[in-house]
């Protein structure tokens, strides 16, 4: 049996007097796609940044394939970011984006690396290699970071809420690119998403946070949308009658 | 307009300014990018503050400006990654502060402090043998600073990627930060404290309309930022104008120029 993709033990992370997470223990399995939950301020892109060694936890372990995720050589993980509207006049071609993921520095040189255009096909971005990132729309520029995280082919992905600002027909798209790119590689997923659907459907596992685990096991039977309901608080929607 | 170029002083004051310009327009697509315009003015105005101490203590004035004025940019620098402050405002409190010490320091100074307010304007048409080695000495550590390029664009674009991929953006925040400190306080003689921080945002902001990748934007920045100086001079002395200004004016002319052809390129 492989060893787990992601070890957190007894993580806290603490900003000030804010505890953002506590007594984080799970171990993701190699392999695994696993989507995180959670209400806004439930500190799921805190626990995403701990995995990516982006944050240090205040307390407790984290161990990312093996070593401390600030230790992890950058290309081993691919990392795709909330995505933010950039400014239109951002001097950044989409290729010299994507090639960072196979350089992890930023490129002197221009030009369309064949890495850089083969990760582009993958994630559906081809198309936008010469455009501006700066002049892209939310759904195109998170398909040119998924090219990015795809391009260095890690053995973990993990995004960030990829699927926001993208319409149904994109969301699609980006499973299928995810899971095409898992097949091939093996790769453990690690995904914040909104989507229990989505989830149901392609994840293997679900995770369930509020600040600390509430539910960790086969997105099937964890992302149910009572378990979600009752993570966010809600007792479900109410039918307007007129 | 070889024969401008014929006297001495002229030689030596494009000399000078083009490896001014030169090293400040490489760094300008940071501080533009990563809107750090205030920093630059704040930086320089710190400058006047340690070249007055130096009036005040009988010193070289750039000697003293020089440690303060890096002191004052790593301290900037310190208190934007603490959130101590906003950043705008500990540049503000900065540069009222360094004034306020400036013209004190003026003030109580025994020595002729005449000296000290030349450098607010700078005089490109007055400068010695030695000044043009300070001003190669400029491009030159902006030269052995290169390597770095790559790691403050990827930074200037977005720090969470550079910081995934493990570039110590911290770190590089406070090298870049010095590195602006030195280049201000090294080039404040040749074109004036006024004058410095408009150096280090407009040929940045002329190229980033026009440039599609950040190296060509670094390229057309320090392209700007050359052909502008060697413009100025050369129409500051037929039109016999204080050449600094008449140098800023034909990169503000640049700039007008590619913000319209950056509208229909976008």
């Amino acid at each position: 049996m492989s060893a787990p993709a992601v070890e957190l033990r007894d993580v806290a992370v603490r900003f000030g007097g804010l505890e953002a997470l506590f007594g984080v223990t799970l171990d993701i399995p190699a392999g695994a796609f696993a989507v995180i939950f959670g209400p806004n301020g439930g500190g799921k892109t805190t626990l995403l940044r701990v995995i990516a060694g982006l944050l240090t936890p205040t307390q407790g372990e984290a161990r990312v394939l093996g070593s401390r995720p600030g230790e992890l050589p950058p290309q081993r993980v691919g990392y795709v970011p909330q995505v933010k509207r950039m400014d239109p006049l951002v001097p950044a071609q989409a290729v010299e984006v994507v090639t960072t993921g196979i350089t992890a520095r930023w490129p002197w040189r221009g030009g369309k690396r064949p890495e850089a255009m083969e990760a582009m096909r993958a994630a559906g971005a081809s198309h936008l290699a010469t455009r501006r990132v700066g002049t892209l729309s939310g759904g195109e520029l998170q398909r040119v970071y998924l090219a990015r995280a795809m391009a260095r082919r890690p053995e973990l992905l993990l995004l960030d809420e990829p699927a926001a600002g993208i319409d149904m027909a994109g969301e699609a798209a980006m499973y299928h690119a995810l899971i095409d790119y898992q097949r091939a590689s093996g790769c453990s997923i690690i995904m914040i998403s909104h989507d229990w659907e989505g989830a149901r459907a392609h994840a293997s596992h679900a995770l369930l946070i509020n600040r600390s685990v509430r539910a960790f096991g086969p997105a099937a039977e964890t992302a149910s949308e009572r378990a979600l309901l009752a993570l966010f608080g809600h007792t479900g929607h109410v039918q307007a009658t007129h | 307009m070889m024969e401008a170029f014929s006297e001495a002083f002229m030689q030596r004051a494009l000399i000078a300014g083009l490896l001014v310009a030169a090293a400040t327009s490489f760094f300008s697509p940071f501080v533009v990018q990563r809107r750090m315009a205030f920093l630059g003015s704040g930086l320089a105005h710190a400058a006047f503050g340690g070249v007055a101490l130096g009036v005040f203590l009988g010193m070289s004035p750039l000697m003293v400006a020089l440690p303060f004025t890096v002191v004052s940019a790593l301290g900037i620098v310190a208190v934007q990654h603490r959130s101590l402050l906003d950043i705008d405002t500990a540049i503000g409190i900065l540069f009222a502060l360094a004034m306020a010490l400036g013209i004190i320091f003026l003030a109580l100074s025994p020595f002729y402090s005449r000296d000290a307010f030349t450098y607010l304007f700078g005089s490109l048409l007055a400068l010695r043998a030695s000044d043009v080695w300070l001003a190669a000495g400029v491009a030159g550590v902006t030269a052995l600073l290169t390597p770095w390029w790559s790691a403050w664009a990827y930074a200037s674009f977005d720090r969470e990627l550079a910081r995934a991929d493990r570039v110590p953006v911290e770190r590089h925040d406070y090298l870049l930060a010095a590195a602006l400190a030195f280049i201000i306080v090294a080039s404040i003689k040749v074109i004036g404290i006024i004058l410095v921080s408009a150096f280090l945002v407009l040929p940045g902001a002329a190229a980033r309309p026009l440039a599609r990748r950040f190296s060509t934007f670094t390229i057309l920045s320090v392209l700007i930022g050359v052909a502008t100086t060697a413009l100025g001079l050369y129409l500051s002395y037929r039109q016999n104008l204080p050449s600094g200004p008449v140098i800023i004016l034909c990169q503000c002319a640049v700039l007008a120029g590619a913000l319209l052809v950056g509208r229909y390129q976008r």
